[in-house]
């Protein structure tokens, strides 16, 4: 895939492939070099691993998803991509949880450190989706898009290779349409699928835009889609959008968070978060990182290591005799105004997509939109 | 927050997050967990650094702090960097010997508006460490001594036995042109000079607020206070620059610990105009 | 003579900077000049506060005796400042040492005549107090932040 922050090229006129195609894509892909992640059951969820094969993908599974609550459940049909987001997203990839950054050998009085090397590993996202993609994008502009920049993102990121999917189900915590991030993919992919699955037929319409999205594609059994299918295909995006589990109207979000940092509603959130960080991990776009070093028992041997951190720990704000949000209310605020107001500020957009993610696994069901329209209301009063 | 300052000095680092092998070349203790050390670049110099910026320090194995620079700018190939000894990392730092081997990134951050000052009087506020980062700061005002109106050193600290660089702020004071007031909140014994908090020395020194930039650091209540201080004097929030301190691990506004509202301390700090986080201070916990 | 010139001193303390001419003339019926040799204290702690000073030139410690560790000094007051609020309240006794770490030069104000004469005219006893809640306000923060012991280690 072309690099980071290239625009959106326009993708070509729409091909549709049937479903038996799918693994000839996915040999296509581990043919140039790729290393395949897709969605794949385990654990009682939908989670991105390795994958082989299509036998991989959870054929004919959903999920229901309210706060605090994620379930698989059965479809009706064989649809591979009827489901909306699992816990994981791709930024464990992209990402990771933990990168090591160097390690040091000390030769007598000596040091030596050498720097970890970037990954040269190409990945190829399969069935990614338009919030996730949006996500990409936004942590392509915090760890990419200033005068430093991560090269472990930078060069991960540049490698992938990207099969969006159009959601065909949204989840009953998903917000992405009045967020303006889905449900139909619109930043740059490689290729963008939308899964066809009723009336006996189980087929994809494909749009690809880039030279090796159109080559990949060009390698698979198709055809060009008929207008009734690019119809079907928009029709499925278009019922998607229509029947989101949640919304929160973006409308002026930064401006009244930031006018009611003093506001009663933090201390009633916080009287049930448990600031655990879930909400932190499995959001798509918190970059939050810490450092560790480790040595070995003769000190010959260090090494340092980024992980992923939470601002929901009383150790990410601590400077010598204390944290700096030694609350919990602190800590959700700091999360919340961050990721929707201040996020503007430093990278120009919401750090939200609504994937909903925060709000399926939250273990006490802390909602972000409601929360944001507690605060709307009350100022309406 | 409007747009934030660029730094001052961008630093040209292939890798931001891999430190370069230092050694130290000197440790003096200053006061009680204070030292005071002096660096050595072993693979060629850092790149200059302005006053007020901070370098990232290693003590291998351990972990990695944010220390300011503390010694002459016109120096750069000497880093002296001044260590309170609170933490795992900074107390190994502080018992490195003569030619043990330290990491180092940097220099990050804004530094003080030496050069805006020019013209005009300048009243430096320090509080306990607070003097360190302002040191470099002082250099630069007193080499080119013409370029300024009045200069005021105004410096409190806990006790006698906790000032910092004692011997050249005597030196100072043997100076005509810079006004020294060294105040210690308590003090026993043949203390010979002022007693009470640094807010109350402000009354003492001679500028005119109307054409004054100030330079304040130390504990964040401190800077508040001597702000509030300095404002009812009649210097304008404008003038007034102040640094911040918050948890930092990167220096490069990547990780995401030294966000105070829509600021990274890191990298849009640590040096900021009082009128641009005048808002962020009045909150708690922010 | 000696008013007159206590009168212009009095003008010219920044404590008492902009004084109406009638009060000016109050306060001097209740002052004169003092002079303190290093060392010498002003006043005593537990003593009657019978006056309080206006510093003109020296400096002057404020110090609480500790059993064992001493006299503690907890303020140094210096030229243009003043020396005890304490003739204000009952009991009218000062609560700490106060003495002169260098020759101390001061106008001192005798607090019983400017306790009546503020009692009888309370315009000038309100114009008294404008000036001397400043003082106490700031002295209550100064404690404030000595109370935080800002630079002090975490525990």
């Amino acid at each position: 895939m072309s690099g980071i922050g290239t625009s959106s090229a326009r993708p070509d006129r729409s091909a549709i492939f049937p479903i038996e195609a799918l693994g000839t894509l996915f040999d296509a892909l581990r043919g140039r070099g790729y290393r395949l992640i897709g969605p794949t059951l385990r654990d009682g969820a939908i989670v991105y691993d390795d994958i082989a094969s299509v036998d991989e993908l959870p054929r004919g599974w959903s999920d229901e998803q309210s706060g605090g609550r994620y379930r698989l459940i059965r479809r009706g049909d064989d649809a591979v991509f009827g489901y909306a987001v699992g816990p994981h997203s791709w930024k464990r990839f992209l990402h990771p949880p933990r990168q090591r950054l160097w390690r040091a050998k000390r030769h007598g009085g000596e040091v030596q450190v050498t720097a970890e090397a970037v990954p040269e590993e190409r990945l190829a996202l399969i069935g990614i989706r338009a919030c996730d993609l949006k996500a990409i994008a936004i942590q392509d502009r915090v760890l990419t898009g200033g005068s430093y920049l991560d090269p472990y993102y930078k060069a991960r990121r540049e490698r992938i290779f990207v099969v969006a999917v159009n959601c065909s189900v949204a989840g009953g915590t998903c917000f992405c349409a009045s967020m303006q991030s889905g449900p139909k993919v619109t930043e740059t992919f490689d290729l963008a699928l939308t899964e066809l699955c009723d009336d006996g037929m189980h087929a994809f319409v494909a749009e690809a835009a880039t030279d090796e999205g159109r080559v990949v594609l060009a390698g698979l059994p198709h055809r060009p889609a008929t207008g009734d299918e690019v119809d079907a295909a928009a029709a499925v995006v278009a019922r998607t959008a229509a029947s989101m589990g949640r919304e929160m109207p973006s409308e002026g979000v930064r401006e009244l968070l930031l006018r009611n940092l003093e506001h009663p509603r933090w201390d009633e959130v916080a009287a049930r978060c448990l600031t655990c960080g879930n909400c932190t991990m499995v959001c798509p776009t918190c970059f939050c990182t810490t450092v560790e070093d480790a040595s070995d028992v003769t000190g010959v041997e260090s090494s340092r290591s980024q992980r992923w951190d939470s601002c929901f720990t009383m150790d990410f704000s601590y400077i010598h005799g204390g944290s700096v949000r030694a609350s919990p209310q602190s800590r959700y605020r700091q999360w919340m105004t961050h990721k929707l107001a201040t996020w503007f500020d430093q990278f120009g957009s919401s750090g939200c997509v609504g994937c909903g993610r925060c709000i399926t696994w939250c273990p006490v069901g802390i909602d972000i939109t409601e929360e944001v329209a507690a605060i709307r209301a009350s100022e309406a009063h | 927050m409007a747009a934030p300052p660029e730094p001052v000095l961008a630093a040209p680092l292939v890798d931001p997050m891999l430190p370069r092998v230092g050694r130290v070349r000197a440790r003096r203790r200053d006061a009680p967990l204070v030292f005071t050390l002096e660096i050595e670049p072993a693979e060629g110099s850092l790149p200059p650094f302005a006053p007020g910026q901070f370098n990232m320090l290693t003590v291998f194995g351990v972990g990695e702090v944010p220390i300011s620079l503390s010694g002459d700018p016109a120096r750069p190939g000497r880093l002296i960097h001044t260590v309170r000894a609170v933490g795992p990392v900074s107390t190994a730092l502080s018992r490195l010997d003569r030619g043990d081997p330290v990491g180092l990134r940097g220099p990050f951050g804004t530094g003080w508006p030496v050069e805006q000052a020019a013209g005009s009087d300048v009243v430096v506020v320090a509080g306990g460490l607070g003097l360190a980062p302002l040191r470099p700061a002082l250099y630069q005002l007193l080499a080119p001594r013409r370029r300024y109106g009045r200069i005021a050193l105004l410096y409190g600290t806990r006790s006698p036995a906790d000032i910092l660089f004692a011997r050249e702020i005597d030196a100072w004071r043997r100076r005509k042109d810079i006004e020294v007031h060294v105040t210690v909140d308590h003090a026993t014994g043949d203390w010979p000079h002022q007693v009470g908090v640094v807010t109350s020395l402000i009354s003492r020194a001679r500028f005119d607020p109307a054409r004054t930039t100030a330079l304040v650091c130390g504990p964040e209540v401190m800077m508040r206070f001597a702000i509030g201080t300095l404002q009812g004097a009649g210097v304008a929030s404008t003038q007034i620059y102040l640094s911040l301190e918050r948890n930092m691990k990167c220096a490069i506004g990547l990780c995401g610990h030294c966000q105070m509202g829509a600021a990274f301390i890191c990298r849009d700090g640590p040096v900021f105009r009082h009128d641009r986080v005048r808002d962020m201070l009045a909150l708690r916990e922010i | 003579m000696e008013t007159h010139g206590l009168d212009r001193i009095l003008r010219e303390h920044p404590f008492f900077a902009g004084l109406e001419e009638d009060f000016c003339q109050l306060v001097c019926g209740c002052a004169r000049n003092v002079r303190f040799d290093a060392g010498q204290h002003l006043f005593r702690e537990g003593e009657p506060a019978s006056e309080f000073f206006l510093i003109r030139q020296g400096r002057v410690a404020l110090e609480i005796r500790a059993p064992g560790r001493g006299a503690i000094t907890f303020q140094t007051v210096g030229e243009g400042e003043i020396v005890g609020v304490s003739w204000l309240i009952p009991p009218y006794r000062w609560t700490y040492d106060a003495k002169a770490l260098e020759v101390v030069r001061a106008i001192g104000i005798n607090a019983t005549c400017l306790r009546d004469k503020s009692e009888s005219d309370h315009d000038l006893g309100y114009e008294l107090m404008k000036r001397f809640v400043p003082v106490l306000v700031q002295r209550l923060q100064a404690t404030r932040l000595q109370i935080l012991d800002v630079y002090g280690s975490p525990a």
